[in-house]
């Protein structure tokens, strides 16, 4: 990475620099104070930057070196799915027939991208066993958002609007129970056990007719199969809940098990994370959400169909909808891309993935129980958790072995989550990593260990070889500074 | 089987069950319950090989009318702009696209420093005193303010301005809804909000007051006057602004918005059917600490040197869980980052010319329709759109103007009832004098 300090854009101006050129004005010209109301028109024009084009692109093309993708390398950051993005999806998103269509022209002259959605709602309808899909959710946890919606409308439209209980496992993504609450509803935490699944007894003490959902992932964020998932989904329907799959995880089992066949009711995916739709560096994201036949009445409008004569529609007839989650039809861009990858793998394809992600990642498990303690020791399945537990005592901290991994040049792994295995690690490697790779990878791992016991702290004063070493994040937090100022002259 | 995206050889493979001690991947799987296992193969249409792929892909887009190969007169909430070309080569660069969420702050310098100035320049534009790092987009941002506003006053009813856009008004009810919060329509008059009718309705209860600005129908609203309703009673006003707007129109920071949200599409980022957008959220600083979504920070490194880190994380989901006043996560960066580059490249002058050609271009074609017979509804202050009243359906109308390469407006009469026959009408800097001149002619002709 390039050592040297970028400056800010804002320090890069110099008055009277243009990087733009526009038309000149073919019209008339008019005084803006003759259109525009007294007090309207802005007196100080805004402090952007006034730079020339070659600067700015090295500016950018600076700060791009100043970060770490996928392409750069190794990336096994646990639960995010951090697999190579295909460059094809990116040149499909940019054919002008995508990139340039507005949502609201005439439905007769947009049937091509409603089309591309109508299969992709399809493929999903197939890949997760639910009868229905929308793709207007912007990303995950707004997929988790909506389908709790779904879940109080169907509750509400039953005359059981006093469900006010949502359930969540202590392993659940932090999304899960924060969806809860801006749903209205109230989280009940279900304790995991020894074995690192869902306490059935736990369960069953908190379950009850104030029960509106069970918010499940499986396999669960250990990387655990929960092997009673039919118990618990019957014993959710027994009390009339329904139960929700959150689907960060079903790189897991791609053909392997489907969420509707286990008894759930909804699911959420991120189209970013197991369809390659890249991360973007934070987003943006796509979140579908699929639904059993009686959860459709309740989803958002508009719905897209498909009418008897072959063309796509977009119905808002549909009077017990939640309503609209997002202007327009979701992230059609990352849609786009999700589904140029479906069709680029293909049944066959989707089934490798899963099982190529699961050999990877118990693969890694087992080259590194030796030198980590691994907390849950069985198949694990996209990934697994170690914890850091036996470094901690000699004084490294997972957060140390994540900043050392760094000079070995990879992105760590998730750290500290899932909140109930002490120092967690949390490592993800996807199917499209080579075993070379996963092997450079162990081998840091296990070079770490070694040092946490002979040189602790080449470890705890890591990172060494980045661009700037540890940040103070207490100091950026009592005094945010949260834009640039120019200094007083 | 064999795929480019898939590395393994049958020899990694057998190496690799052999370490982990079992004969197969099917192994590996039996801990998922009989009766659940998947068995058969999804029923989805077969692999195609990239080339194949392409061409029916490029095929299936080409069913679109597009806005490049067409001329465009549609907005309603998405433009079709000038974008610096530079945009697109920076957001190809796959250390920005391909990385997640800056979490390892010494790796993610460069998208964390990018979305700083990001904050920076939106702050800039909006007259307010910090920005987040984006939204979805510029509904959920308009939804988010409102949860905000309920939060921060205790109160449970929102009122919005009927010109605020019919679907960030839908979605500000959804999200109303599941937070049990009541949401007013305050009616308009001459196509802006009618301040009579707002300060009727207004109360110790209100939230949040929200308009547009410019609004729905193109109208520069009074937003001063809205604002002091607002503080009058004691809540939040919310502005949800076209941030190209701004670069002309006096920020909302002035004249008294505590929350001020919009989508930065008009910034360098494709209309895509609708998304990937890019929603922005700007507060004032006693705000700062009630901000969803991610904050990126200054602070410095342990050698001193300037750095920058996702800071106030106490407020995000994945600390507070379900104590957190937003379920927010993944966030728009990469389109934050598009936007960036594009208010870079049109810069201090740039966007204020450019903000002054939409003012002045809708300017000429409000004339040239009203001297082709036209009736332009509303005859206040606008930007870059006005409505345009017309004999026929605009529909019906649009379906003739597509024939002749044009993407005609708005049907307002698809979400108002009253507005049958006007057309929402979007002139910005792109169109030319001569395109305006043939729309006009057309729908002179299309509409008789």
């Amino acid at each position: 990475m390039h050592k040297d300090n970028q400056p800010l854009i804002f320090e890069l101006t110099k008055e009277g620099r243009v990087g733009y050129n526009l038309e000149a004005l073919d019209v008339p010209a008019y005084d803006l104070a003759d259109l525009l109301p007294t007090g309207y028109v802005r007196e100080e024009k805004a402090a952007l930057p006034e730079v020339a084009e070659l600067d700015i692109m090295r500016h950018y093309t600076a700060l791009s070196r100043r970060n770490h993708g996928v392409d750069s390398g190794f990336y096994p950051l646990g639960s995010c799915t951090m697999k190579y993005n295909p460059k094809v999806n990116e040149t499909v998103a940019r054919y002008s027939g995508f990139a340039n269509v507005h949502p609201l022209q005439d439905e007769s002259t947009v049937q091509g991208a409603m089309e591309l959605l109508y299969d992709l709602q399809t493929s999903l309808m197939e890949i997760t066993g639910m009868d229905e899909v929308t793709l207007q959710p912007a990303a995950g946890a707004h997929g988790e958002w909506t389908a709790l919606m779904m879940i109080r409308a169907f509750h509400e439209a039953n005359g059981e609007g006093h469900r006010n209980k949502v359930i969540v496992p202590d392993t659940a993504h932090g999304t899960n129970p924060a969806s809860a609450t801006v749903a209205g509803f109230e989280t009940v935490t279900v304790q995991s056990d020894e074995n690192g699944l869902v306490d059935i007894e736990d369960l069953r003490k908190v379950v009850g007719e104030d029960t509106a959902a069970l918010m499940l992932t499986n396999p669960n964020t250990l990387g655990l199969f929960e092997e009673n998932i039919i118990e618990m989904t019957e014993l959710i329907h027994s009390v009339g809940g329904k139960v929700y799959y959150d689907g960060a995880n079903l790189n897991a089992v791609m053909s392997k098990a489907r969420p509707g066949d286990m008894g759930f009711d909804c699911v959420h995916l991120n189209l970013h994370k197991t369809f390659t739709g890249p991360h973007g560096g934070g987003g943006p994201g796509s979140g579908p959400v699929g639904v059993k036949a009686d959860l459709i009445p309740f989803l958002p409008k508009p719905v897209l169909v498909k009418l008897d004569d072959g063309t796509y529609h977009f119905d808002y007839n549909r009077p017990q909808a939640i309503g609209r989650v997002k202007p327009y039809y979701g992230n059609f861009g990352i849609n786009v891309r999700a589904y140029t990858y479906i069709r680029t793998m293909g049944p066959d394809g989707l089934k490798a993935v899963t099982e190529y992600a699961v050999l990877n990642a118990n693969y890694m498990m087992r080259r590194l129980q030796e030198y980590f303690d691994l907390p849950f020791d069985r198949h694990c399945k996209h990934e697994f958790v170690l914890s850091g537990r036996r470094q901690k005592k000699l004084g490294v901290r997972t957060l140390d072995i994540a900043k050392r991994l760094l000079d070995f040049g990879y992105h760590p792994p998730t750290t500290y989550f899932p909140l109930n295995v002490e120092e967690a690690l949390m490592i993800e490697p996807t199917e499209t990593e080579s075993k070379e790779t996963l092997d450079a990878f162990c081998d840091a791992m296990i070079q770490i260990a070694k040092e946490a016991e002979e040189n602790p702290e080449i470890v705890q004063e890591a990172p060494h070889t980045t661009v700037v070493s540890r940040l103070d994040e207490t100091r950026a937090a009592r005094t945010p500074v949260l834009r640039y100022q120019p200094t007083e002259a | 089987m064999k795929h480019r995206y898939l590395p393994m050889t049958e020899q990694d493979k057998q190496e690799m069950l052999d370490v982990i001690g079992v004969s197969s991947i099917d192994a590996l799987f039996e801990d998922i319950p009989e009766q659940v296992r998947f068995k058969g193969m999804y029923d989805i249409k077969p692999a195609k090989s990239e080339a194949a792929l392409m061409k029916e892909l490029a095929q299936m887009a080409a069913k679109n009318k597009d806005t490049a190969a067409n001329v465009s007169f549609l907005g309603a909430g998405v433009y079709n702009h000038y974008k610096p070309i530079i945009v697109d080569h920076v957001i190809s660069r796959s250390e920005f696209y391909t990385a997640y969420t800056p979490y390892q702050p010494e790796i993610s310098q460069g998208e964390l420093q990018a979305i700083f100035e990001f904050q920076t320049m939106i702050a800039e534009l909006t007259g307010m005193d910090l920005a987040n790092s984006s939204l979805y987009d510029g509904g959920t941002a308009l939804a988010e303010a409102g949860m905000l506003a309920a939060g921060h006053t205790r109160r449970k009813k929102i009122i919005i301005s009927e010109t605020v856009h019919p679907e960030y008004r839908d979605v500000v009810r959804t999200y109303a809804h599941g937070q049990s919060i009541e949401v007013v329509v305050a009616p308009q008059k001459n196509g802006v909000t009618d301040v009579q009718a707002l300060e009727e309705m207004i109360d110790d209860t209100t939230a949040a007051v929200m308009v547009q600005y410019p609004n729905f129908f193109g109208q520069v609203e009074d937003i001063k006057t809205i604002g002091e309703v607002a503080h009058a009673n004691k809540a939040l006003f919310v502005v949800s602004a076209n941030p190209l707007a701004l670069g002309i129109l006096t920020p909302p920071g002035k004249l008294g918005a505590d929350i001020t949200v919009g989508d930065a599409q008009p910034f360098g980022i494709a209309e895509s059917f609708g998304g990937p957008h890019c929603g922005y959220f700007a507060v004032t600083k006693k705000l700062m600490r009630k901000v969803p979504g991610r904050l990126v920070g200054e602070t410095i490194d342990e050698e001193g040197r300037r750095g920058y880190v996702l800071t106030l994380q106490a407020r995000e989901q994945h600390i507070r869980r379900d104590k957190a006043t937003s379920n927010i996560c993944s966030n728009q960066a990469l389109l934050a980052l598009a936007a960036s580059v594009a208010m870079t490249a049109l810069g201090k002058e740039g966007v204020r010319e450019m903000a002054t050609q939409n003012i002045v271009k809708t300017r000429y074609a409000k004339e040239a329709f009203e001297k082709a017979g036209f009736e332009v509804a509303y005859q206040g202050a606008h930007f870059n759109e006005i409505v345009v009243k017309a004999q026929k359906d605009i529909t019906t109308i649009n379906k003739g103007l597509i024939e002749k390469g044009i993407i005609g407006g708005f049907d307002l009469g698809r979400v108002d009832e009253k507005l049958q026959n006007h057309a929402l009408i979007a002139v910005t800097e792109i169109r030319t004098k001569e395109e305006i001149d043939a729309f006009v002619a057309e729908m002179g002709a299309l509409h008789a």
